[in-house]
This record gives C-alpha cells, structure tokens and sequence, in this order.
C-alpha cells in the first residue's frame, strides 16, 4: 500500500500544471496588451513612420547609462518631406523587400537573425556610411550593386546581387533609418554613430 | 538468419509513424548538408558565391532542422497512438493524406527556396517564395498546410484518445497540441512594424522551441521511460505533471528575454530575465527524473541505443537548453552577447541536445518492433556502431557549440564591448584569429557530426538483422512502500 505526501501526489501536480500554465499564459495576454499600445507605431517608443523626414541620432543618456535614439529637426530622405502615408508606403515597401530578400538569413535585424553580416538595428547611423549629405546615395548604389560596391573590410565577404531595384533600395533605406529611431533599451550598447557620440 | 523489417509487425499507427521518421532522417541529412555549406562559407566565403549564397543555406539548414524535428514527434505520438489508447487510430486515412501533403509542401518549399531563391519585394514574394522571417519562411501558402496537416494530428490524437483510454499523457499531448497548432497563427500575417512583428514572431519560435515543444518531447519521454525501462505509470505521470507546471510556469514569461532589445517596454528586462533564469528547472527535473527511474531498474531495459540517447537527451536537454540558455539569458550579459555567435553555439547544442537525441532513441525503438522485438542489449551484433554513431554525433556537436562559443565569446568583447557594434567594430571581430579559428574547428567537427550521422544511419539500417535473440523481458517494478 502506497502512502504518498500530497505535495508528491500525481492530483497535486496535475491541478499544478493546470494553474500554473492557465496563470502564466493570463498574464502574458495582459502583458500583450500593454505592450501593443507601447509598440505601435506615433508611440514614444516607436515613432511615426514620418520619423524619416527628420535627422536621428543615438546619443549616450547620462540618466539612462546607455543610448538613446534623439529626434532632431527636419532631414527629409531623398530630398522630399513625405506624408505619413507616403512615410508608411515607402517603409512598408522597403520591409517586403528585406524579407522578400531574405536579409534576415545574414544580417541581423534588432539582433534577430543570422551572424554572416552586420546588424542592421543602427545600419543607418553607422559611420561607414558617411554624414548623411551622402549616406542615402552611398547605400543605394550598395544596395543595387553590392558586388561591384562591395564592402568587405576584409574579410572576403560580399553581399551577393540580389535585384533589388532602385525603388526598392530606397524603401529599404527608409525602413532602415525609421528602425533606427526605435528605442531598444539601449541596444546595441556603446555604439558610435556618424554624428559624432 | 536475419530478421528482415516486417511492417506485419507494426500496426497501423505506427506503419504512419515509419514514414515519418523515414523523412525525418532525410531532412536531418539536409540540416546537416546545408549546415556544412554554410559553415564553409565562414571559412571560404567565395564558396557557392552567387550560385548557393549563405542566406539560402542557412534558411534551408535551419528549415529542415525544424521540419525533422517535427516529422520525428509526430511520427513518436503516431507510433505509441494505438497502444496508449488501447484503441486503432481514429482517422488512418486522413493521416495518410496529411503525410503526403506535408511531405509534397516541404518538397515543393524547398525546391522554390533552392532554385528562386528570393523574389521582387510584394506580396506575391511572401506568399510563394519565401516570407523572409528566420525559422518560418515557408511562404504563406505552406504555412496554411502546415496547420491543416496538424489540425489533422490533432483530430487523430484527440479523437482516438477520446474514443479509448484517456491518460495522463494523453490529457497533456492533447492541450499541448492545441497549444501548438494555435501559436502558428501567431506567425501568419505581415505587420509593416517590426517590433510588433518580432513580439509575434517570438511567440511562435519561443513558445513553440521553448515551451510546447518541451512539452511534447516530455509525453514522448514519458511513454518511452515506461516502454524501455517498465516505469511505471503514475511516476511518469506524475513527473510529466512536474515538468508541465515548471516548464510552462518558467518558460510562457521566459519569452520576455526575447524582449529586451526589440522596442518593447523596460519591464521585460525584469521578467524576462527573472523567468527565463528559472527555465533551467524542470530540465535539471527531467535529469533527475530519468536518473532515478534508470536506477531504480538498476538500467535493465529493453533498447541500449534508445536508453543511451534518451540519456543523452536529459543531459543534452539540461545542458544545451538550460545551461547554454542560462549562460546569456540575463539582460546584463545578452546586451553584449544578444544576435552573436553565443546564440548560435546555445541552438546547436539545444536542439541537438533537447530534440534530436529523442527522436534518434524514437528511431531505435521503432527499428526493434520492426524487426519484431529484436534483442538489443547486452553483446547485441554490431553494437559497436550505435556506441560510435552516438559518440560521434555527440562529439561533433559539442565541439562546434564550444568553438562557436568561443567565436561568441570574441564576437562580444571585440565587436561589442570594445567596438560598440558598428559595421567596421563587427569585422573587426569576424576577422580577428580567434574567430577565423572558431570556425575552421567548427568545420572540422561538423564533419565529425557528419560521420556520426553516415554511421547513425547505416546502423539503423542494419541493427538487429543477425539477431535471433527476442527483446529483453522487463521487471515488474517494485512498489514504493513508506513508513
């Protein structure tokens, strides 16, 4: 005859497991909810896709011990302040494209991804790219031809020729700059961007 | 003599689960194949340059990672169905179907993935060449028969539980298969933001690998400790319970440590870390669950190969899974290590070590009903293959996760710490030599992991043709008396 204690009984666990999941799961749906309102795009963390039309810059917040995307004054891409439906057109068009391409397979997008090429969280910041007189023309003609721009510091590596045609690049480019306004808690930590932090 | 495989040995359910796992092995050898082409590329980037680029490779050898996997659990459940039921399976027919409409789709996706490769950025792209998110870039029109192939397994399970004996472990697959066909749909429409679209994406890839998964592989572990060793049923159920509540009740929050980085809010730093750090428990649960079971049998069991990969996945599990995990989990440290090459040596021992050694332990059980309960214990023909395939595979795999960690390693300071993560910081790091050297050592064991698979392989091939003995007959297990 089997004498067990309650907390090692089979009934136990089971009304454990039971409440246990239907908890975790009820306040992860909570959770969602608050962060939804906290994600979507004209939030103080995620900005509007009009974002593009101003200058962005990732400066280290003394209070917060890391960086910070700073939105600055007007800096329209391509020379042209677009609405915010143009914004989001332009954004969305540049999104299919990096996953119609499979950027995701090399880079990494918020740290998310493959680790054969650079993160693209900041890619519009970084200073390979020049001041930004010059940053949207440079990426361009990579992203249209990343063979014969290729970028390989050295290591041999090329972003192969993907097709990506001139509307495209330019969709992708406006993608990259609205990902870089997004507040990553400060990911990735000490980075340096063109504007001189 | 030899003992052919006979499928009269079968019965239905686990005729199904033959053709599964008859797959499964062929996408295990594309995980590996890609793998290796995209391993070469690290060290010798002109390799296949234009022609197989590494984007193509990668997504294929993490694809067929995945859809193994899958192929191996369903074809476990399918093959213990009618036995645990007592009943024969509700819907052979549909089964059958659902089969080859998922092995037709995962054909047809491949084959798009090798020779199109990528398409103009629309919508058309992302419904019929590739979606372009990692692990779930099957175009939207496979994603639409994946769920129904599942649907269908879960109509099976279900129905042929509900129709015969409901168990324990039939209580828990069966939630947990609503779980898992649901969160897909997680992953199934297109959302322009991609914080959102990586909140979405992670309850697909995290809750699936890091939750329902585990809880599958726990039902499949659970029947198998009661097949191979004679546990007897209320322990298994009883710590399939345990692991139910301490996995789901770790690992639902534990999502939030895909959180922190993404432009979610600042409270995911806490639970994400917090929760996350306590995932680890009930994989040490599963260690000490198989270590007692196997000793109280003082390791007298059925299957040698299928016991010694199935400790192989408590260890793998426990360390892959939960160690690996840990080692980066917290906020403080996966700031420096977050999309490096630490998460890369973490995947290849988790999933190899949490997943594939309980699929392999499935295959060597199958092969010995097959061949209509071979002897295979002590002194068994050819046993020397099972013990090299394991080490080798063992072997392979633990050698490029530490030379990937220590690629993670370098990555972290050098590009991270010291360089702040730009583009010139990060090559700097890809090119320095400790991790040009990581990956020459992580080619050289993914050919070691190579070698363990040809033998794997042949082994199963073969395994228990020149017996004649019959399987080992199990003790009754004593019952636990107390005071």
């Amino acid at each position: 005859m089997e004498q067990i204690p309650f907390w090692a009984s089979k009934s136990f666990w089971k009304k454990m497991a039971i409440w246990v999941t239907a908890g975790s799961f009820l306040l992860l749906i909570i959770l969602t909810f608050d962060t939804m309102s906290k994600v979507t795009a004209g939030t103080k963390r995620v900005p509007d896709y009009s974002v593009i039309n101003k200058q962005i810059d990732y400066r280290y917040d003394e209070s917060k011990h890391h960086s910070m995307p700073v939105i600055g004054g007007d800096a329209p891409l391509f020379g042209k302040i677009l609405s915010e439906q143009e914004a989001e057109q332009l954004v969305t068009l540049g999104k299919k494209t990096i996953q119609a391409k499979n950027c995701m397979n090399c880079h990494t997008l918020l740290g998310n991804g493959a680790y054969f090429a650079p993160d693209l969280t900041k890619a519009w910041l970084d200073p390979a790219w020049g001041p930004e007189s010059v940053r949207p023309m440079l990426m361009k003609m990579f992203l249209m031809d990343p063979e014969g721009n290729a970028r390989t510091y050295g290591s041999g590596r090329k972003m192969p020729n993907l097709g990506i045609t001139e509307q495209e690049a330019e969709g992708i480019i406006a993608f990259l700059k609205w990902m870089s306004s997004i507040n990553t808690n400060g990911f990735p930590y000490n980075f340096k961007t063109a504007g001189g932090q | 003599m030899t003992r052919p495989l006979d499928s009269s040995n079968l019965n239905d359910g686990q005729k199904l689960a033959v053709k599964y796992f008859v797959v499964a092995v062929i996408l295990f050898f594309a995980q590996l194949v890609f793998g290796m082409l995209a391993g070469i590329q690290f060290v010798h980037p002109d390799f296949l340059y234009g022609v197989l680029d590494f984007n193509v490779n990668r997504m294929v050898h993490i694809n067929a990672m995945i859809v193994w996997m899958l192929y191996g659990f369903i074809g476990s459940v399918y093959w213990f169905l009618e036995e645990e039921s007592g009943r024969e399976i509700a819907g052979l027919k549909l089964g059958n179907l659902g089969f080859w409409v998922l092995t037709a789709a995962v054909t047809v996706v491949v084959a798009v993935y090798l020779l199109v490769q990528v398409g103009p950025g629309n919508d058309f792209t992302r419904w019929f060449i590739n979606e372009g998110r990692e692990y779930i870039e099957a175009p939207r029109w496979a994603d639409i028969g994946i769920v129904v192939v599942m649907l269908i397994f879960f109509y099976n399970v279900a129905v042929t539980f509900s129709r015969g004996k409901w168990s324990g472990i039939a209580g828990v697959l069966t939630l947990d298969l609503v779980a898992l066909a649901g969160l897909y749909l997680a992953g199934m429409f297109y959302v322009t933001n991609i914080s959102i679209d990586q909140y979405w994406w992670w309850w697909v890839i995290h809750l699936w690998v890091e939750a329902t998964w585990e809880v599958l592989v726990g039902c499949i572990m659970a029947w198998t400790l009661m097949h191979l060793l004679g546990v007897r049923r209320k322990i298994v159920e009883t710590w399939l319970y345990i692991e139910v509540a301490l996995m789901f009740g770790s690992g639902i929050l534990g999502l939030g440590h895909h959180y922190f980085w993404i432009g979610s809010p600042e409270y995911w730093l806490a639970i994400g870390g917090f929760f996350s750090a306590l995932e680890p428990i009930p994989l040490v649960a599963m260690v000490v669950h198989s270590i007692y079971d196997s000793g109280v049998h003082k390791l007298r069991n059925r299957n040698h190969p299928a016991l010694a990969w199935v400790i192989a996945h408590a260890f793998g599990n426990f360390l892959g899974a939960g160690v690996w995990g840990f080692m980066h989990t917290l906020p403080q440290i996966n700031l420096y290590t977050h999309g490096t090459q630490w998460t890369a040596s973490h995947g290849h021992l988790a999933f190899f070590g949490a997943y594939a050694t309980i699929n392999i332990a499935f295959f060597y059980l199958a092969v010995q009903r097959w061949r209509g309960d071979v002897w295979m214990g002590a002194n068994l023909v050819g046993g020397w293959r099972w013990k090299w395939a394991l080490g080798l595979l063992s072997l392979g795999v633990i050698g490029m996760t530490m030379a990937l960690l220590i690629a993670g390693y370098e990555q972290s300071f050098i590009e991270r710490a010291m360089g702040g993560s730009t583009w010139s910081a990060y090559f700097a790091g890809q090119n320095h030599p400790w991790f040009v050297e990581s990956m020459v050592w992580r080619m050289i064991f993914g050919w070691v992991t190579i070698a363990g698979f040809g033998l794997l392989v042949w082994d199963l091939l073969v395994i228990g043709k020149h017996e004649v003995r019959p399987a080992e007959t199990l003790l009754e297990e004593p019952a636990l008396v107390h005071g």
